[in-house]
């Protein structure tokens, strides 16, 4: 019956078969993939997550095992233009003065500073966005949570760093051991003193959005605040809290670095990248590769994350997109 | 004679002769860094090493250590001996005659009531004098004329020099002081910054935690001393910076304390500019074996209170373990020129070291074979002994500082093949260290089963040092967990030897029965000594007249220190 | 404008005492000890005395009300002494470090010329080398020189200065012999040839630090050119004939320079915080090492009075940062 009905309209059908409606997702993926940076950034980032995650599986050995006779090894790679030196297979990249083997440690160092690196970004990103969308969206909260946003803006972050660390190591330490505490207290402390700049960005989009016609559409239908927030506010500031996120992750492996080297970082038998780096200086003259590898791996990192922030900002912003 | 031939005589014999015709002040500046920056320059108010060192080169004790320990005369005629009559038969008085015509850098003269003064100022109840224990003992001072100090204890002294001896404790001058006395200590900060003293620099500018200007004191008692003008005092950075700006760089003459891992260093002597200078007084890296039990099952007032440790205090046990560890191998990659092998708790001075035991050889073997024998075996099939049906598992734990997690990770891995099982534990030094008795990670609380880190005693005398192994000197509850007798050790003989000790005066005897308290402490589960760690400084090539010392402060004869060239 | 500036200077006030209290109660609840460093030698109850000479005993309120009538009752009476030569704090308590036994200010006025010389320098450096990068790269978006320029700026932004500081300092003062590797901070400069030294010892951290800046700034300028190349403002300017030049460096540039300013002022606090980890590596002993060997100290006073300024600094900035917004931008009415 209905097809009856429907029948004088046939005209206005069209000839070929519909095509599939193209997602939102599709064309950011489209639009990512042009972006030659971005796809090496991601790639990068997702091959070292991969890595330091299967690493420790493939190459089963200890990074804290201490080997006095095998010590001060040099990357196999040297053997190429030194004939002489002290290289072998079982060390790829080489042991340090204690005879610890390089890859394990930058294989374990790599976990805790990605670990941290998530962490924190992820921790700020929460914390941020929802005191963001909170403060541009209900009009009564939002002078005591920018007040709050100042405040906390306004503390100094370094020295309070620094601060935290001396004080609340101990504790933590008692409660979740020595890797564990710290690990809580970096991702903790960095998370919480870097998430004011993605709150006042959201913020300023949220009290611009609020205002626009498909919000007021929304709410006339009866849209809960719950679910304009979810299906209509978010995935339009979503573009803005992609290049916070990225730019997180690598403040926080560098800011873990600092820590490390001021010696109030991780505990001095768990390698972190920046750990491996500070504690290579002093011998940068004699063993290079020590200095390099560390370094290599965390501007990589850094960089891939960048980059990859910049083509999630061109593809998921819907007015650069095709462009 | 033409005035040419005088004029060309004059010049030959200062070509000739500079040493001869030294002249205060002729070698220009003198740099000299110490990565750890003073912050004052009143070792009475501060306590720590770098302010020790700074302030000796302006203000001057008594009598100072020289390099080998010896007490050498440096404000006074002689040392007072019985003999000399200088101190009393019954040893309760010692008369300190002072060189005439000493000067302050101000032109005053230098007089015993500044020596009374020193120890009124550090004695006064609410000052929180870092130096007061070398006053105790002392009942009063008599000045009974400008140039003498009578000291008069309350009991018979036999070691009466800690007071005004060696760098610790200097003489301040009294009518500079006059208004810092007691609560006022702290406020005087002129006074602290810029003391008049007898020494050969005087502070021209004191820059706190930076860096201290000095100049040649004009009124110091030897008029062709000291050969350099100034000094440039500068602090900040780290060991390694230190120590290149004087073996890489050649921008300073002295670097003091480079603590810097061995082959580093040694890459870094190569370049030719300066040279490492080592000495060892008395620090000893040791693990203490604690002789009470830490169960944390026990309560507050029992964990590492009630005795005996589980199994700690079995000779074959403590014994086992020392023979484990390869304590060359610890002293190389730890300390390198620093480090010397001890199985001594007192390896310095030279009188007092023991030659009992040996323990430069690691045997395995031999430790496995002593644990079978002692019955103590690995009953359960899990690689670990067990003693009485409690397995050898021990909380190992120390400081945070890479060299100790080195030192911790090669002991673990040594204990874990004669089937002792090792859980590492490292805590902040300044927690570990502070003596808050609410925590429960101080070294003194000693919640642990073994624990490491590194004492010392200043001076040259150990009777308060050996007094460490006292019973009643073991903290507790009661005590505010406060006490210096940490592997809580105890022994009816010890403390009756050490009694004997202290009403000994006579030098070589003291030396025997200190040795005879070594050997006790040692063999009987007290500590296992793994280092004897010295002090490592360099110097520019071109100085001279450096004779680096671990007794007093390491600047202690820079009056004598010259370029050359 | 002005009730803004002024109605936001008022409530500066209250947030800045919930910040001194905020920072007082958390150095509180440290668990270091100020005579941590003291030997093992010196026996403990000796060190309980010292403890009570510093006033540890004190309840924690008393402790905060000391320190606030110190910081801001005290402290600015010795500041007009100094000015006018008058003698109103004669006598009085000033804020007293712990490890020097000296006044904290008094420190922190002797470290801020060479904070200022070296960490001040190295922003302005900074500065000047990221915005004709920025400006540059975006341009010509996508180009080998942007490509390369965001690559070495993030390079510089990922390597610490702990790695970067000592490597110059082997190729420059160890290898070559040119520059100094330790700053002397009693170096006055009177002349030319004192001039001359006082670059040389500064070229080093200067650097060092300026590449941290430089990193961050030109990202800054890159994308806020890269947001009003696209206006069609400016493609009027275009569309009437005006030159390339006057378009992208007074059109453009003048707009998207409002953004950057404001960030630029936002960095100016940390100067005076200094580098702790390049003066550490360089030995120039600024604020920042001055922090550093506080809190190692537990010098509590010398943290809670650096932290303190520092808070000042930030606001009073944030202040700065907005209210030039609001003068770059007419659009922007604070009201």
């Amino acid at each position: 019956m209905t097809d009856q009905a429907l029948d004088p309209y046939a005209a206005l059908q069209d000839k070929e078969p519909p095509k599939a409606p193209r997602s939102q997702w599709k064309d950011v993926w489209d639009q990512f993939k042009r972006h030659k940076g971005a796809l090496f950034g991601g790639g990068f980032l997702m091959f070292i997550t991969l890595a330091v995650i299967l690493g420790p599986y493939v190459w089963q050995v200890d990074p804290q095992k201490l080997d006095i006779r095998n010590k001060d090894m040099r990357p196999i790679y040297v053997a190429l233009w030194d004939g002489s030196a002290k290289v072998g297979w079982f060390r790829p990249l080489g042991t340090d003065n204690l005879g610890r083997c390089i890859m394990a440690n930058l294989i374990a160092g790599g976990r805790a500073s990605m670990a941290v690196g998530w962490a924190a970004m992820l921790l700020a990103l929460i914390i941020g966005t929802t005191i963001g969308v909170l403060a541009g969206y209900f009009k009564k909260l939002d002078f005591w949570l920018m007040r709050f946003t100042d405040l906390v803006l306004s503390l100094p972050i370094l020295p309070l760093l620094l601060v935290a660390v001396t004080l609340f190591r101990e504790p933590l330490r008692q409660n979740f051991g020595p890797e564990g505490g710290m690990f809580i207290l970096i991702v903790t402390v960095v998370g919480l003193t870097s998430w004011m700049q993605t709150a006042r960005i959201v913020r300023g989009d949220i009290l611009a959005l609020k205002e626009r016609e498909f919000i007021l559409a929304a709410r006339s239908i009866g849209t809960t605040s719950g679910k304009i927030i979810r299906r209509h506010l978010l995935p339009n500031v979503i573009s803005p809290i992609m290049v916070s996120a990225t730019l997180g992750l690598a403040t926080a492996i560098i800011t873990e670095s600092a820590l490390s080297f001021l010696g109030v970082g991780f505990p001095s038998d768990f390698p972190t990248w920046g750990k491996l780096l500070a504690d290579a200086v002093q011998r940068m003259e004699q063993y290079p590769e020590r200095v390099v590898l560390p370094g290599i791996l965390i501007s990589l990192t850094v960089l891939g994350v960048n980059y990859l922030g910049d083509g999630l900002r061109d593809a998921l912003d819907p007015r650069i997109r095709g462009r | 004679m033409s005035l040419k031939t005088v004029l060309m005589g004059a010049v030959a014999a200062t070509a000739l002769a500079p040493a001869a015709f030294a002249e205060r002040g002729s070698d220009g500046a003198l740099r000299i860094i110490y990565w750890q920056a003073p912050s004052t320059m009143n070792p009475f108010l501060s306590g720590g090493t770098k302010e020790i060192e700074a302030s000796s080169m302006v203000i001057e004790p008594l009598t100072r250590f020289d390099e080998t320990g010896a007490i050498q005369p440096w404000l006074v005629e002689e040392i007072p001996t019985v003999e000399n009559g200088g101190i009393s038969e019954d040893l309760t008085t010692i008369t300190w005659k002072l060189t005439p015509g000493i000067l302050w850098s101000d032109g005053t003269a230098f007089t015993s009531a500044d020596v009374k003064f020193t120890y009124e100022y550090c004695t006064h109840p609410e000052a929180g004098c870092a130096q007061i224990t070398k006053f105790e003992g002392i009942s009063s001072i008599e000045t009974p004329d400008d140039l003498t100090v009578v000291i008069t204890f309350d009991a018979p002294t036999p070691y009466p020099f800690a007071a005004f001896g060696g760098a610790e404790s200097p003489i301040i001058q009294a009518a500079q002081f006059a208004d810092c006395i007691g609560p006022a200590a702290p406020t005087c900060t002129e006074q602290n910054f810029n003391p008049i003293g007898t020494g050969a620099f005087v502070v021209t500018d004191f820059r706190p935690n930076d860096v201290i200007t000095l100049e040649a004191n004009p009124n110091y008692r030897d008029p062709a001393k000291p050969a350099f003008a100034s000094i440039n005092f500068k602090g900040g950075g780290d060991a390694i910076g230190a120590a290149r700006a004087v073996l890489e760089t050649g921008e300073f003459d002295y670097a003091w304390n480079l603590q810097v891992a061995p082959d580093v260093l040694a890459e870094m002597e190569g370049s030719g500019r300066g040279e490492l200078m080592t000495s060892f007084g008395p620090s000893v890296e040791r693990i203490m074996l604690n002789n009470t039990n830490p169960d944390p099952a026990l309560g507050p007032d029992e964990r590492a209170v009630i005795r005996p440790h589980p199994f700690l205090q079995d000779p074959a046990v403590y014994n086992a373990m020392s023979l484990a560890v390869d304590r060359v191998l610890l002293a190389e990659i730890g300390y390198g020129a620093g480090g010397q092998v001890t199985c001594n708790w007192v390896p310095a001075p030279a009188a007092y070291n023991s030659d009992t035991f040996t323990c430069d050889t690691q045997d395995i073997d031999a430790a496995n074979a002593m644990l079978d024998e002692a019955g103590i075996v690995d009953t359960d099939g899990d690689g670990v002994r067990e003693k009485d049906g409690v397995p050898l598992s021990i909380l190992f734990q120390t400081s945070t500082n890479s060299i100790r997690q080195d030192y911790q990770a090669l002991i673990k891995e040594w204990w874990s093949q004669i089937g002792i099982e090792t859980e590492l534990r490292n805590i902040d030094a300044s927690v570990f260290f502070g003596g808050d008795a609410g925590s429960p990670d101080t070294f003194q609380r000693f919640y642990a089963d073994v624990e490491m880190y590194t004492n010392t005693f200043s001076g040259t005398d150990p009777q308060a040092y050996l007094a460490n192994m006292l019973c009643d000197k073991a903290p507790s509850p009661s005590s505010q967990w406060q006490g210096e007798n940490i592997s809580r050790f105890c022994m009816k003989e010890y403390d009756a030897l050490w009694n004997t000790l202290a009403q000994t005066s006579d030098l070589d005897e003291r030396a025997s029965i200190g040795r005879q308290l070594n050997d006790m402490a040692v063999s009987n589960g007290a500590m296992i000594p793994l280092t004897h760690r010295g002090d490592i400084s360099a110097k520019a090539t071109s100085l001279e007249g450096v004779r680096m010392n671990s007794w007093d402060s390491e600047l202690w004869n820079i009056a004598d220190w010259s370029r050359s060239e | 404008m002005l009730t803004f500036t002024i109605r936001r200077l008022f409530l500066s006030i209250p947030t800045l005492i919930l910040i001194s209290l905020a920072i007082f109660m958390l150095l509180q609840l440290a668990p270091g000890d100020p005579m941590a460093q003291v030997p093992l030698t010196v026996p403990p109850e000796v060190k309980e005395r010292m403890r009570a000479a510093l006033g540890l005993g004190q309840p924690p309120l008393v402790q905060y009300w000391k320190w606030l009538v110190q910081f801001f009752w005290i402290e600015p009476q010795v500041l007009i002494d100094h000015w006018f030569g008058t003698s109103f704090a004669e006598g009085k308590q000033r804020v007293i470090s712990w490890q020097t036994r000296s006044p904290v200010m008094d420190i922190v006025v002797q470290r801020i010329p060479q904070t200022l010389w070296v960490v001040g320098l190295s922003y302005i450096v900074g500065i000047l080398i990221a915005l004709p990068i920025g400006i540059y790269s975006a341009y010509k978006q996508y180009s080998v020189f942007d490509q390369s320029g965001t690559f070495i700026t993030m390079i510089g932004f990922s390597i610490p200065p702990f790695f970067t500081g000592p490597l110059l300092i082997v190729i420059f003062s160890v290898q070559l012999g040119w520059l100094p590797s330790i700053y002397d901070t009693t170096h006055v400069v009177r002349d030319w040839a004192s001039f001359k030294v006082q670059f040389m010892q500064m070229v080093m951290p200067v650097m060092v630090l300026a590449l941290q800046t430089t990193a961050q700034i030109s990202r800054y300028m890159r994308s806020s050119m890269l947001d009003n190349l696209n206006q069609d403002y400016v493609r009027t300017a275009r569309a009437k004939g005006l030159r390339e030049g006057v378009v992208v460096m007074v059109h453009v540039l003048r707009n998207s320079m409002i953004p950057v300013v404001t960030v630029i002022a936002l960095g100016v606090p940390a100067i005076f915080g200094g580098a702790i980890i390049t003066e550490n590596v360089f030995k120039v002993n600024g604020i920042g090492q001055l922090l550093l060997t506080a809190l190692f100290a537990s010098d509590l006073p010398m943290v809670m009075t650096l932290t303190f300024i520092f808070a000042i600094l930030i606001v009073l900035f944030n202040l700065i940062a907005d209210v030039l917004y609001g003068v770059l931008d007419p659009r922007i009415r604070y009201d």
